[in-house]
Parts: structure tokens; C-alpha cells; sequence
């Protein structure tokens, strides 16, 4: 590597004018910028790390909801006992990238600006209906996660904006989620598909609200708005997990590679939306 | 030739301060700077775990961290985890469980058990398997490091129960 500058501002002011001008990267884990770096993949003149901005490393409770620093890493996210019981499906999600040692340092944040289309956590804070907060030179904005990743490995930020916080909405009584991903082993490894569903139930175990999320079946993880409107008023009977299941799989526009056809991927698309539907209709009866 | 920082750190305890380029990652500075060359670079894109190291109380492979991001951190390596003369237990049996072949995955796997024990003395088998499956070793089939973990586990949770 040439000449390369690493900065670690210890307020946002400070990240945002040294994101501008010339060619910079944020480091939050690094756990996919120094492998790209490595790879000569992507060539930054300058590095700059958000984890000494107060703030960006940890979950804190607020108006309801969580607030997850943008550079907190997975291990300090499962480690949070409120936001697993609110957000299981979530926290799984975010636990199966990578090795214990990934999880010491892989942010969600980071795993979301990857803009990876298999990115583990993104289709289960999609369906939680997250909002990123992003700031940059003009200013602050609220981003809902999926308008984040526009094609694999490119993003809607600009170069002088970062993602500072994901927001976790307030929970109503009876919501759960869960994330289900297929791998052709046990562990380490990438999405073949992922599907995440969140759902509010009522006092009689109706579905009232649902969305669902999937990952590795388009170019970015795509919220699937007719899969979460099929299971809506129903106690998700076979009637309705079989109209989740089309929904899905009508979605889908993978493509095939060494990981899975297009047609394989289709069809477990369908088969895990169904099966993350019925683990986060569970736990909300449960909650 | 980039310019080079100066980085203070602890490592293993002990003060240390180097100089270092903004590209060199904390396994190399560990490795070139501070001469503590347990922690070997397998693969260098965080997939093998032989590089494993504590930085401030979690596990992290040392080749994904920058040697700049250490200002202030807390290392520890594998040269640290015997005390004086005195092998871990974890380490007592590895060898007694001849838990590797040509050892090269070996302090990355010590280091990582270290940590799970740290955190979960009592772990079943499939929670040590899952925790340690950063770490690969070409060698063992594993089997023989997880019976060392697993026997390490039951000694501590044994000399705990005699310290109380």
C-alpha cells in the first residue's frame, strides 16, 4: 500500500471533514475494509476510524426502542440482555457472521455498508424496520436500512457521510422476529438465502403486523412487502404460510452460482420465510 | 515510504511503545516491532484464527486491526498466558492430549480456548466447537483439541471449587 493517512476523530464533526476530499474509507471493524485493502480491492488514501467517537460503540435504550452505535461489534450486541429478549431474530442474525473472533470487531453498521447482497444482518433489521441515522456534510438524515445498499458492495451515502447510529424501533406486546439463513454447512460460511420475518400478534395470536425481509436472492436484501401483507389476519395457518411462501418466491431474482441455482435459491427463499415465520410467531406468542 | 506513528499500548501487562505504518496491521507490528512472534499470519483475511489475540478483553483476529488502533489498547498474546515457568492448564493439555501436529495453528487456538473458558467455564462440547471455529488446524481433525479444552475446563472448574 502507498501513502495511506489514518485519522481517528473523536467527534463526528471532526469524521465528517476528514471523509471529505480525496479517497477515504470508513473503519468501523475492519473486518471486510483491510480484507478489500488486502485484495487491492478497494485503495483509500485515507482510514477513518469512527470507534473513538463517544457513542459508536454500544446499545443504549431510548423512547421505547434501542439505538446501536454504528462500530459496536456483534459480541456487544449479544451481550445485551434487553435487546435480545425485544429483538431475537436480530441478534441472531448479527451473531452468525463470521468466527467468535469476527464477532469481537464485525459492526452492523459495517455489515450493512458493506452492501454485501448475503450481509447476514441485513434482512432481519430490514424486517425489524431499522432506520439508519447518516450524517455528512449537509447534515443529518433517517434512512430506512433497506434504502441503504443500492447494488453489491455500492451504497446511497456520499462520500463525506457515514452511518453514526441504527435505530430499533419501540415494540408493541406479542412482537417477535428470527432470521434464518441456508448454508451448505454448520457455520462460516455465506447466505445462500436469508429470510427474515418480524410480526406483532393480538391477544387471540392473530398476526396484526408482519414484514419480511430477504437476503441473496437480488442484488441488494429486498423487503417483501406482499410476504409480510399475506400472513397479516391470519394465525398463520397453512392457508397463510403457503401464500407467504409464493410471495417470497415470486420476489426472488437470484442469480445462480457455486453457492446455489437461481431455482434452488427460489425455492428455499420460500421454504425460509415459512420456517422464520413460524419461530417468530413463537416467540411472540411467547413475549 | 509512509510516515509512521508512535503507539503506546499494554501488552501482556507491560508498557510498550513502537513506531508504525498507518497500513501495518497489529499482527505484523506484534510480530516485527515487539518480536512476540506466537500469533502467525495463516491466511491474513481473518478466516483461519491463527493470528487470534485479546484486544481490550475480546477476541479478534490481529490481522484485521490496524497497528494504529492500539493506541491506548490493551494486547494480550499467547506469550503471555503462561505464568513465570508456568503453563496455563490449557496449555499443560495440549500437550498432554498431543493436541497438535505442527503447531503452527496452535497459540490461536490457545488464546481463543482461553477466552471461551474466561467467559464459560463450563461449555458442552458443541459450545467449544462452535467458539472455536475460527480456528482451523489442518492437522488434528480436531478431536484432540477439543478433548484438551474440554479436560482444561473440568481442571479449572475443579481448582475454583478448592480455591472456594
Amino acid at each position: 500500500m502507498a501513502q495511506l493517512d489514518y485519522v481517528a476523530p473523536t467527534t463526528t464533526d471532526e469524521a465528517i471533514k476528514a471523509l471529505g476530499g480525496g479517497s477515504a474509507r470508513v473503519l468501523a471493524g475492519g473486518t471486510d475494509l483491510l480484507v478489500q485493502m488486502r485484495a487491492g480491492r478497494v485503495k483509500p488514501e485515507r482510514i477513518v476510524d469512527l470507534k473513538r467517537i463517544p457513542g459508536l460503540i454500544g446499545v443504549r435504550q431510548e423512547t421505547g426502542g434501542f439505538v446501536i452505535g454504528a462500530a459496536t461489534p456483534g459480541a456487544v450486541i449479544a451481550e445485551h440482555a434487553a435487546l435480545v429478549r425485544a429483538w431475537p431474530g436480530v441478534v441472531e442474525a448479527i451473531n452468525l457472521i463470521g468466527s467468535t473472533q469476527v464477532q469481537g470487531r464485525a459492526s452492523l453498521a459495517g455489515n450493512l455498508c458493506n452492501a454485501s447482497p448475503a450481509a447476514d444482518s441485513v434482512p432481519a433489521i430490514i424486517a425489524a424496520r431499522a432506520i439508519a441515522v447518516v450524517v455528512g456534510g449537509k447534515g443529518r438524515r433517517e434512512v430506512p436500512v433497506d434504502a441503504i445498499a443500492v447494488a453489491p458492495g455500492r451504497t446511497s451515502l456520499a462520500a463525506d457521510e457515514f452511518v453514526l447510529e441504527i435505530r430499533l424501533p419501540p415494540r408493541p406486546a406479542r412482537s417477535s422476529d428470527a432470521y434464518l439463513r441456508s448454508i451448505p454447512r454448520t457455520e462460516m460460511d455465506i447466505a445462500v438465502v436469508g429470510a427474515g420475518v418480524s410480526l406483532t400478534l393480538d391477544a387471540a395470536g392473530v398476526v396484526t403486523a408482519a414484514h419480511v425481509a430477504l437476503g441473496a436472492v437480488a442484488p441488494t436484501a429486498l423487503l417483501v412487502a406482499e410476504a409480510g401483507a399475506a400472513i397479516i389476519g391470519s394465525r398463520l395457518d397453512e392457508a397463510a404460510l403457503e401464500r407467504l411462501d409464493a410471495a417470497a418466491r415470486a420476489a426472488c431474482r437470484p442469480i445462480s452460482d457455486k453457492r446455489g441455482t437461481a431455482d434452488y435459491r427460489i425455492k428455499i427463499a420460500g421454504v425460509l420465510a415459512r420456517r422464520a415465520a413460524q419461530i417468530a410467531h413463537r416467540r411472540a406468542s411467547e413475549a | 515510504m509512509s510516515k509512521r506513528t508512535h503507539i503506546s499500548a499494554t501488552v501482556n501487562g507491560d508498557p510498550v511503545e513502537f513506531l508504525t505504518a498507518p497500513s501495518t496491521t497489529l499482527l505484523d507490528a506484534l510480530r516485527d516491532e515487539l518480536q512476540l512472534t506466537g500469533a502467525k499470519e495463516g491466511c491474513g483475511s481473518g478466516d483461519c484464527g491463527a493470528c487470534s489475540v485479546m484486544l481490550d478483553g475480546r477476541l479478534v483476529c490481529s490481522c484485521l486491526v490496524l497497528a494504529v488502533e492500539a493506541e491506548g489498547r490493551r494486547v494480550e498474546t499467547i506469550e503471555g498466558m503462561a505464568e513465570g515457568g508456568q503453563l496455563h492448564p490449557l496449555q499443560q493439555k495440549f500437550l498432554e492430549h498431543a493436541a497438535l501436529q505442527c503447531g503452527f495453528c496452535t497459540p490461536g487456538l490457545l488464546v481463543a480456548a482461553k477466552a471461551l473458558l474466561d467467559a464459560n467455564p463450563d461449555p458442552t462440547e458443541t459450545e467449544a466447537r462452535y467458539w472455536l471455529a475460527g480456528n482451523l488446524c489442518r492437522c488434528t481433525g480436531y478431536d484432540k483439541i477439543i478433548r484438551a479444552v474440554m479436560d482444561a475446563a473440568a481442571d479449572l472448574r475443579q481448582a475454583q471449587r478448592v480455591i472456594a
